[in-house]
């Protein structure tokens, strides 16, 4: 790319450089140059693309697997399990186990993916999804139900009725939040806040998903508040000159004109937090107890899609179904994400940013 | 009339008030408390030396070189790509094409694709794919050297993870260079590439600097995406190749935390290890805002 900077013109007599003035020349530095950025610009796609084959590609081999019959859902061998017992204090990896156990090549047909129970490590492996996907549900909304309403308040505030100081001192607080590493806010979760909630509140099982969910709010308060401010900031003054105009006070107009105006970007920032909680590993990994039960409970452990796979990707046989059902649920995670993500690109971004805006 | 009700407004002001308020303290007690359980821990010894006895004493010396390698093999992979991207977004991407809207979209999707997909992606891609087949290739399979979790594949993931950080930094710094700047320089007789070599990446550096630093302190406090693909527990000597494993302060605590055998023991070394790695995440964040506003200062003259 180099040598052909300086390949043009250099043999050209005068009266045929001035001649070319005003024609487009061909410089083959800047024909390279475009052509290479161009193509590494668009190797973002390629990579979205590749994650979506290559993760798909190792959760494959459970559609083509055949169904080695059902006789193994009526014995019940129940030896080591991951949630019948949930001892209080430890997560329950145990690397040991499955490396000696995991020699037991299991069926992973739909009825065991459906199933309500998941042992992947034990005599009959056991491959139910639905504890991890309601743990991750449930982990998820209890983080939301706390960042959102602190989130948008505290955004609403700071946007809008509080002193300067305060929006500056809550400004940098937000960015340190949004810098802390999630292992921190998870070893913070884990070692101090669920000692602190069972001493005070006197909870059964140390690690639950109510402080796993504690936890993980304060990963998604930053997304919630900055998008929120961002949003209500974009809001014309002239929406609230028009408010006051008529007579309206200052929290009439936040509620009524700003607020709805600001509804798309408050969207937004909800399903971006939901998103980034949902797929969020190593805080839920550290601080929900890991214990794979169906319930309704949040003061029970859970065990989440993300931890599942951090937790026990480490210890399979590569190849093999347990392997093959972790991809899956990784799939699982990318395509809902992915969606959640689309959902703001394409519907809240663009559409009902030009009818609340009126631009785009 | 709801409209009329004025208590809905102090309700308004005062949970937004307390929850801002809120945020700020949870903040403070959480700083507060992990450098009071670490402050004492800190030592010369303890940056120095490897873990010993169990992880019960001794430092994390190889994790913090593990850190320093992951984010340096990470930058050098993922900062060019990523300015590069920047640049074609920002300078050559028309807005209404179709292609460059799916970059746009891309970028947006990759910062929000969960931590431990890309460690699914990093397993799935460079070490049963690309690792496997250089083993393939290079060995003819009778060597099991890249097709395993080492430090080259979790860098890699890694930067893949930390792209879009890079690419929005730069992309901003590059759209805060004057327009005048890009037409002084064409007038002359600059071509484009000209000019985006000589005048807007000089001028954009600094969000280059940016992105860098904030990728990096992402990239070290991020976790899950090297769970599996080159992480390990505990080396006694430090990576000497690519396809080496190494030690990272993440993962160190959170094996410290949930795995050791006695995690009473490690009370003060988990705490201080957190410390080290908040204290390194703010330093680079903190430098990163810095060197953001030095910049737009200059710009602004």
């Amino acid at each position: 790319m180099n040598h052909s900077n300086h390949s043009y013109n250099q043999d050209k007599p005068p009266n045929q450089f001035v001649q070319s003035i005003g024609k487009k020349r061909l410089h083959v530095s800047n024909v390279l140059a475009e052509i290479i950025i161009r193509l590494i610009g668009f190797l973002s796609i390629l990579i979205i693309l590749s994650i979506f084959v290559f993760v798909f590609r190792e959760a494959f081999p459970i559609f083509s697997q055949k169904s080695k019959g059902t006789t193994q859902t009526s014995e019940l061998l129940q030896s080591e399990t991951y949630g019948e017992e949930p001892s209080k204090d430890t997560i329950q990896v145990s690397p040991k186990t499955s490396l000696e156990t995991s020699g037991h090549e299991g069926t992973a047909d739909l009825k065991n993916l459906l199933g309500k129970e998941w042992q992947p490590v034990s005599e009959h492996p056991k491959y139910g999804l639905l504890p991890l996907v309601a743990g991750s549900f449930k982990v998820t909304l209890i983080a939301l139900l706390i960042a959102g309403p602190i989130g948008v308040l505290s955004a609403l505030y700071t946007s809008a009725f509080s002193p300067k100081w305060a929006k500056e001192l809550l400004k940098p607080t937000i960015e340190i939040l949004a810098g802390f590493p999630s292992v921190v806010i998870g070893f913070f979760a884990l070692v101090v806040l669920a000692t602190f909630m069972q001493e005070t509140f006197g909870f059964h099982y140390r690690l639950n998903a109510f402080v796993g969910g504690i936890a993980l709010s304060l990963a998604v308060i930053p997304i919630i508040y900055t998008i929120t401010e961002d949003s209500l900031t974009a809001v014309p003054y002239s929406l609230w000159e028009a408010s006051f105009a008529l007579g309206a006070s200052k929290w009439q107009t936040v509620l009524f004109v700003v607020l709805p105006a600001a509804l798309p970007g408050v969207l937004a920032s909800l399903i971006l937090g939901f998103g980034r909680a949902f797929g969020e590993t190593m805080i839920v990994l550290m601080a929900t107890g890991n214990a794979a039960l169906l319930s309704f409970n949040p003061l029970e452990p859970v065990r989440t899609m993300s931890a599942t796979i951090g937790a026990e990707m480490a210890e399979v046989v590569f190849g093999e179904t347990h392997y093959t059902v972790l991809f899956l649920i990784g799939s699982i995670l990318f395509l809902f994400t992915f969606t959640l993500n689309a959902i703001v690109e394409f519907y809240i971004r663009q559409k009902l940013m030009r009818k609340f805006l009126g631009k785009a | 009339m709801i409209l009329n009700k004025k208590w809905i407004g102090y309700g308004i002001v005062w949970f937004g008030a307390i929850s801002a308020f809120a945020i700020v303290l949870v903040v403070a007690a959480i700083m507060l408390r992990i450098t009071i359980g670490g402050w004492n821990v800190l030592s010369w010894e303890f940056f120095t030396t490897a873990p010993k006895v169990g992880m019960t004493e001794g430092g994390i010396f190889p994790a913090i070189v593990g850190t320093f390698l992951l984010v340096l093999i990470m930058s050098i992979a993922g900062v060019p790509i990523g300015t590069i991207t920047a640049i074609y977004l920002a300078e050559y991407a028309n807005p209404q094409s179709l292609i460059s809207k799916f970059v746009r979209f891309s970028v947006n999707t990759l910062s929000g694709v969960p931590a431990i997909v890309f460690g699914l992606f990093g397993l799935g891609f460079f070490i049963q794919f690309v690792g496997s087949g250089m083993d393939h290739y290079l060995y003819d399979g009778k060597v099991l050297r890249w097709g395993q979790p080492n430090i080259l594949w979790a860098s890699l993931t890694m930067a893949l993870l930390t792209l879009p950080v890079v690419i929005v930094s730069v992309e901003e710094a590059i759209k805060t260079v004057p327009r005048e700047y890009r037409e002084a320089s064409m007038a002359l007789g600059a071509t484009k590439w000209q000019t985006i070599y000589k005048i807007v990446i000089p001028n954009s550096i600094g969000g280059v600097l940016t992105g860098g630093i904030l990728a990096v302190s992402r990239g070290a406090g991020e976790v899950a995406p090297i769970l599996f693909t080159g992480a390990a527990y505990f080396l006694p000597h430090l990576p000497k190749s690519l396809s080496d494993q190494f030690m990272e302060l993440g993962y160190h605590i959170y094996i410290m935390t949930t795995q050791s055998p006695d995690v009473e023991a490690t009370k003060g070394l988990q705490f201080a290890t957190t410390l080290v790695l908040l204290l390194l995440t703010f330093a680079l964040n903190f430098s990163a805002i810095f060197i953001r506003y030095r910049f737009r200062k200059r710009l602004k003259k």
